[in-house]
């Protein structure tokens, strides 16, 4: 595919509001994004920033409940918002598929693993039970469960953790869809088996050529997986780019602040973990202006006090046209060298040349 | 498996064997004296003293328990007394084993007595299970699926209205204008199948079912509504839709399965509750079944009956709950007995 053809997904000016007896509450607001074929995009925010509910949106899974969508969703030139919910339900799965943060809650109980993965597997496709168990042993054994014609027929509450994920992982994968959303794969399990998850979501991904969206607060699994980064604050990106470009010259104060929120595991005990103070503003009474400045150490660098006033437009930053900020700092790179990077990372802002990013 | 029913079984006669102490225990401290209670009136002190002996209420409480649980094993002898056995053997009644008493006030043995209205009552709560169970959840489940509709509201309303209605009044009501005044249905009377046929037995049950299964049924709408929509949530409902399964594959095959397990444990025990008999519903519509028996028991002071109607229950819900906890075994496979 030349860079000239249509990316696989788009997604354009989408909105996610929900009507409460409180009032609206705007979960998603003008996202905009593309993602190309065998690409990674991760997603990154707090907790509420909307990253779920966009994903959600992509799966159509908001159907059904009282969620006002508007915006495109264009996944292989078909716009996912216009079509009837049969046929939504048609491609949910088998052209575009999605694993959760906590895979015990997310498999059903009563239940075998080989039952719910082959049941994936038979709703798309017209063969017998004994195929598609069949299949469900091939995808366990791909996704690397030793004895998986016995284990096949084990509940989820047999399985570890890890399993469990691999388990999940091949049922999003076992209809080869053309994009998979992981959200938060790797929250819930160890550490040590994080990494193993994130290593086989990064192989099968190159094996079934299939586009990735990874939803994490985590910048590590960024720094593993992503191409592109998008990050999320108060239903809005904020800023997007490519990965290293975002790591190495992040433009926007929150992305500071989520770097600076990662521990440093390399040595560097001098360096210091700043928490972003305060707590996401309300989705309800978004704060006028920008929603970050009430927590804005920088806001005062602003002149003319536009963070209050103004809500700033996602625009090219410094280093061309594909990284975008929402901010309205007129130098951020000055002032996260001279300021950010001393703070977080004392040992890369002495030796000036490398950056946070490559220890992440 | 075996070894945790035996474990179980075991454990249920400890415990009925302690509910038969305290049931004894409790008519110890009641105040009313059964010999002179038997006696009659004009009852001279040693003519009570004659029938406190004749009876054993003269004896120790712990005594008085033992010869009752040697009673339940081994059968005896009312009243046991190896002279008159001698002299006039023909007023001597034999209570065979299980002998849970005798009924001095109904002239029978309490296992007499408990054969004879166990069938009523049996198939009175049966007639009723099957109704509340087939309706509540059935109604339960549309309004769960059809959540803040007008459908929804309906039956939440209604569920409260009859929940909120007292047994005897939905019996008289029913018994008063379905009964008599219009005339739709027979006036109840309990005919066994033996006298009735099952047409009969079943048209016979049908107003006293209806009245019980109202209650039930009210209360079952409302749990397993909530129960439904709460499975909904789960993040494993999410999980069979993300899948692209049919919504009716996700309700069904998913969403459903989980709700109902929890409705399993209810419905066990809150039948086992009713086969000792609806006392109200009984009582109302005139069935002589086993909580009609025990409220004119309650009222004579007819202890031997009480206890043993006491202990039948307990030995009921004791049962019920072994049983609901090897369905959940069957039902949910994270569930391992042992």
């Amino acid at each position: 595919m030349g860079s000239a053809a249509a990316p696989l997904l788009s997604v354009r000016e989408l909105e996610v509001h929900f009507p409460t007896s409180d009032g609206l509450v705007k979960a998603v607001n003008g996202l905009t994004f593309d993602l190309e074929a065998g690409k990674t995009l991760g997603i990154v925010g707090e907790s509420g920033s909307g990253k779920s509910v966009s994903s959600m949106a992509i799966m159509g899974l908001h159907r059904g409940t009282n969620a006002k969508i508007s915006g495109e969703i264009v996944l292989d030139g078909v716009n996912l918002l216009d079509i009837s919910a049969e046929e939504m339900r048609k491609k949910r799965g088998r052209e575009v598929s999605m694993i959760f943060q906590d895979p015990l809650s997310a498999m059903h109980p009563y239940y075998t693993v080989g039952n719910q993965i082959a049941e994936a597997y038979r709703v798309h496709n017209d063969v017998s039970k004994k195929v598609a168990k069949q299949r469900a042993v091939e995808m366990l054994e791909r996704v690397g469960i030793p004895n998986p014609d016995k284990r096949v027929n084990d509940y989820p509450h047999q399985f570890s953790g890890g399993m469990r994920q691999r388990a999940m992982i091949a049922m999003g994968l076992i209809n080869d869809p053309n994009l998979l959303i992981a959200d938060e794969p790797t929250t819930a399990l160890d550490v040590t088996v994080q990494a193993q998850i994130l290593d086989l979501l990064q192989d099968l991904q190159r094996e079934f050529n299939s586009a990735v969206i990874i939803i994490t607060h985590d910048l590590g699994v960024v720094a593993e997986m992503a191409d592109d980064v998008l990050v999320m604050y108060a239903g809005r990106a904020v800023e997007h780019g490519p990965c290293k470009e975002i790591l190495t010259h992040p433009e926007m104060p929150y992305t500071w602040g989520l770097l600076s929120s990662v521990p440093d595991l390399t040595g560097d005990t001098e360096a210091r973990l700043i928490p972003i103070p305060g707590n996401p503003p309300s989705l309800l009474n978004p704060p006028p202006g920008c929603p970050f400045h009430p927590r804005c150490a920088h806001r005062d660098k602003v002149p003319g006090d536009l963070c209050r006033t103004e809500l700033p437009l996602l625009v090219p930053g410094q280093r061309g046209e594909t990284h975008t900020k929402r901010c309205h700092l007129p130098n951020p790179d000055a002032i996260y060298a001279t300021e950010v990077l001393p703070e977080i990372a004392p040992d890369l802002a002495a030796g000036a040349a490398p950056t946070r990013a490559e220890e992440l | 498996m075996l070894a945790y029913v035996i474990r179980r079984a075991v454990a249920g006669v400890i415990m009925l064997i302690v509910m038969s102490i305290v049931t004894f225990a409790l008519f110890f401290a009641s105040p009313i004296d059964q010999a002179s209670f038997i006696c009659g009136k004009n009852c001279s002190p040693a003519q009570k003293q004659q029938t406190a002996a004749a009876m054993g209420y003269d004896d120790s409480f712990i005594n008085q328990w033992w010869d009752f649980a040697e009673g339940v094993v081994k059968g005896r002898d009312y009243p046991d007394d190896p002279k008159l056995r001698e002299t006039a053997p023909e007023t001597i009644v034999h209570c065979e084993a299980p002998c849970m008493g005798y009924s001095r006030e109904r002239g029978d043995t309490v296992t007499n007595l408990i054969k004879d209205t166990f069938p009523v009552s049996f198939s009175l709560a049966v007639a009723a299970f099957i109704l509340w169970i087939a309706g509540g959840v059935l109604l339960g489940v549309t309004a769960a699926l059809k959540k803040g509709s007008i459908i929804d509201r309906g039956l939440v309303g209604l569920s409260l209205i009859a929940y909120a209605f007292p047994t005897f009044f939905v019996g008289l009501i029913l018994y008063k204008f379905v009964a008599i005044k219009w005339g739709l249905a027979d006036i109840p009377r309990y005919t066994s199948i033996a006298d009735g046929g099952v047409g009969g037995w079943l048209s016979s049950l049908a107003l006293p079912a209806i009245t019980l299964a109202v209650f039930f049924m009210a209360g079952y709408v409302r749990m397993t509504r909530s129960y439904v929509i709460e499975s909904f949530q789960e993040d494993y409902v999410r999980t069979a839709r993300s899948k692209g399964l049919p919504e009716r594959t996700v309700t069904f095959k998913h969403a459903l399965r989980a709700a109902l397990t929890p409705i399993v444990t209810m419905a066990g025990l809150d039948f086992a509750g009713l086969m000792g008999g609806a006392i109200i519903t009984e009582s109302v519509f005139n069935y002589p079944g086993m909580g009609k028996l025990a409220v004119r028991a309650s009222q004579d002071f007819d202890l031997p009956t009480t206890v043993g109607l006491v202990i039948l229950l307990a030995a009921f819900v004791i049962a019920a709950n072994i049983i609901v906890d090897l369905l959940y075994a069957v039902i949910d496979p994270r569930v391992r007995l042992g």
